[in-house]
């Protein structure tokens, strides 16, 4: 587990009658932004819900950090320092966007300097400190929802998706906010926008009907036309 | 980097339905503040204080429904636990402030017990196993205070004094005579002394409530109401927020039950216990407004004077058009529940989310 901060160990995930994930295994390295890609259905959204604990895992491990995170309740995971934002966004949409802040923090109170800085990396949250999150954009939500998994240090945060419905320029700026965000933290990303993850993915993993089917550096994938088409069925040229 | 920023050029217009909402409610704590001088008649005096009474049962089942989306069928009986405790003291111990303090202190610890033994209990299961639980909770309550009239008086219920200082033979400020002072041709007497018992605890008891919404623990209640995954993903153990609100609101339920007690005298299932009461505070925060806590003043108003005085109104009605045909049968003081319903569909058709509800939502859709 040396250099690494998650590891994935067999890990097999039913919802329902269906079985999902079929034996995941997965090294996160600590530090920088790492990406799994995958197909719809492939089993990502499941993996980051198996590692948060909202799906439990059948078999295999989770372990975050030497610790073994597998049956572990949600809260106690998120304690540790784990961050999750959801594909839908996840914001409390009948509370402020102060409220939605506030809750992210341990005693209710902001570390001025942090805040001013994650206010600086997306600048409607200042604008819009005292509106319902449910007034917000598609974008605003989710950048509020990045910020609140920011807002106080976490060890690694989970994002589902964050480009989902967002303009394009909205995309290229949240390319430099996810650049300084993984300067102090670790980032796992799922993501279907190839263009979005090949700028900011340092390793990538590639997940198809619930099984890791590559594993490595994301310059190597964004390189090769022939990786491309293997795992993804896509070339760079193609997604732009 | 620079992420756009949507913003509209409008200027600010006022808060309408806020500014409408806080005159209403303070325009109510006025006429409550001076009810025993503007009402001074038996009657009114009982429904100004059963409007206190029932503003902090129906916030604090607010706190529940709410704030928090639980649904529970067991406030009546947390209500209850505290009007016994002290119905049963006063009776037994006699008449001082310690029975009431003794009996309404056991009636308090225990709805507190009982919730937390529902709420870690059952929390865990689906909001509606969660209200069956309570549903049954609540039906045992009422069948122990029938079976078990060697305490509780059974279905006749209890009858009691409460202490001399509450009563209307008590001279607050006597004069020269002997008699009561009188201001603004008023006795000062017991009876006054005890609705202001009632009007301050009343009022210290919203005033915790609204500090509670405001706090941390307010935020992080709504976040669960919204959306448990979510609360839990940012680090809440939903299930111990969820037992903490279960216990705060039994124990301001049983605190107002103590409330009733001692103004009324009596407890009895009817008073304290039944299940028209439950449906009556449903009623008042899904008219008032659910997750506002004003809405409980205002819907508390509507629906007590509706049942105290919406008869006495018709009866006027019927008579005024009695030359009229239909109209003097419709307006049969009889007929009061079916126009209390007619009433309740157009306020839930026209204020989809209770009247403070809506009022706030129009603002902060028109963004005050």
């Amino acid at each position: 587990m040396s250099g690494m901060i998650l590891r994935l160990d067999d890990v097999h995930t039913d919802i329902a009658q269906y079985h999902i994930l079929h034996g995941v295994h997965l090294d996160v390295p600590e530090g920088g932004v790492h990406v799994i890609l995958g197909r719809n259905g492939a089993g990502k959204t499941t993996t980051l819900r198996t590692i948060m604990g909202l799906w439990r895992a059948r078999k295999g491990a989770v372990i975050f950090k030497h610790h073994d995170i597998t049956r572990m309740h949600v809260s106690d995971i998120a304690r540790l320092g784990v961050a999750f934002v959801p594909e839908n966004m996840g914001v409390f949409g009948g509370l402020t966007v102060a409220e939605n802040m506030r809750l992210a923090t341990r005693d209710g109170s902001f570390d001025t300097a942090r805040l001013d800085r994650v206010q600086t990396l997306f600048p409607p949250l200042k604008t819009f400190w005292d509106k319902q999150a449910h007034a917000l954009s598609g974008g605003q939500k989710q950048m509020l929802a990045i910020a609140r998994a920011i807002i106080e240090r976490r060890e690694l945060i989970l994002i589902d998706e964050p480009t989902k419905g967002l303009a394009p320029a909205i995309i290229r700026d949240m390319i430099v906010a996810f650049r300084e965000i993984a300067a102090e933290t670790t980032v796992l990303l799922v993501e279907q926008n190839f263009r979005f993850a090949g700028a900011l993915g340092q390793t990538v993993a590639v997940i198809d009907d619930g099984r890791m089917v590559h594993h490595g550096q994301m310059a190597e994938l964004v390189e090769s036309q022939k990786l491309q088409d293997r795992y993804l069925g896509l070339s760079m040229a193609a997604a732009e | 980097m620079s992420l756009a920023v949507e913003q509209t050029g409008a200027p600010r217009q006022l808060p309408m339905g806020r500014l409408l909402v806080y005159g209403t409610v303070g325009l109510i704590a006025l006429a409550l503040l001076f009810a025993p001088f503007l009402f001074p008649d038996v009657r009114s005096q009982e429904v100004a204080a059963r409007i206190c009474v029932f503003i902090v049962l129906a916030a604090s089942f607010d706190l529940l429904i709410g704030y928090t989306g639980i649904v529970s069928f067991a406030h009546t009986m947390f209500f209850g636990l505290g009007a016994y405790g002290t119905a049963i003291a006063l009776k037994q111990f006699g008449a001082s402030f310690t029975s009431i303090a003794l009996g309404g202190g056991a009636g308090v610890l225990a709805a507190l017990v009982l919730a937390a033994l529902i709420g870690l209990l059952s929390l865990r299961v689906k909001a509606i196993f969660f209200a069956m639980v309570t549903l049954a909770a609540a039906s045992v309550m009422l069948v122990l205070a029938s079976q078990l009239s060697e305490f509780t008086g059974g279905e006749d219920g209890l009858t009691y004094s409460i202490p001399r200082l509450f009563s209307p033979a008590t001279e607050l400020i006597a004069d020269a005579e002997g008699k009561a002072v009188k201001l603004f041709g008023v006795a000062l007497n017991g009876k006054i002394a005890l609705y202001y018992f009632v009007f301050s605890s009343s009022l210290a008891l919203f005033a915790v409530m609204l500090r509670i919404v405001a706090s941390p623990l307010g935020r992080v209640l709504k976040a669960i109401r919204e959306n448990e995954m979510r609360a839990e993903a940012i680090g809440y153990r939903v299930v111990g927020y969820r037992t903490a609100v279960f216990c705060i609101a039994a124990v301001i339920a049983a605190l107002a039950g103590i409330l009733r007690a001692v103004w009324l005298k009596y407890t009895g299932p009817e008073v304290a216990l039944s299940f028209d009461i439950m449906i009556d505070i449903l009623l008042i925060v899904v008219i008032g407004g659910m997750g506002t806590m004003w809405g409980a003043v205002i819907g508390v108003v509507l629906m007590t004077l509706a049942s105290y005085y919406l008869k006495d109104l018709m009866a006027l009605g019927a008579e005024a058009t009695a030359s009229i045909p239909l109209l003097p049968d419709l307006l049969n003081p009889d007929r009061w529940l079916l126009w209390l319903g007619v009433g309740f569909i157009l306020l839930v058709y026209f204020f989809p989310s209770g009247l403070v509800g809506t009022l706030m939502d129009r603002d902060a859709r028109a963004g005050k």
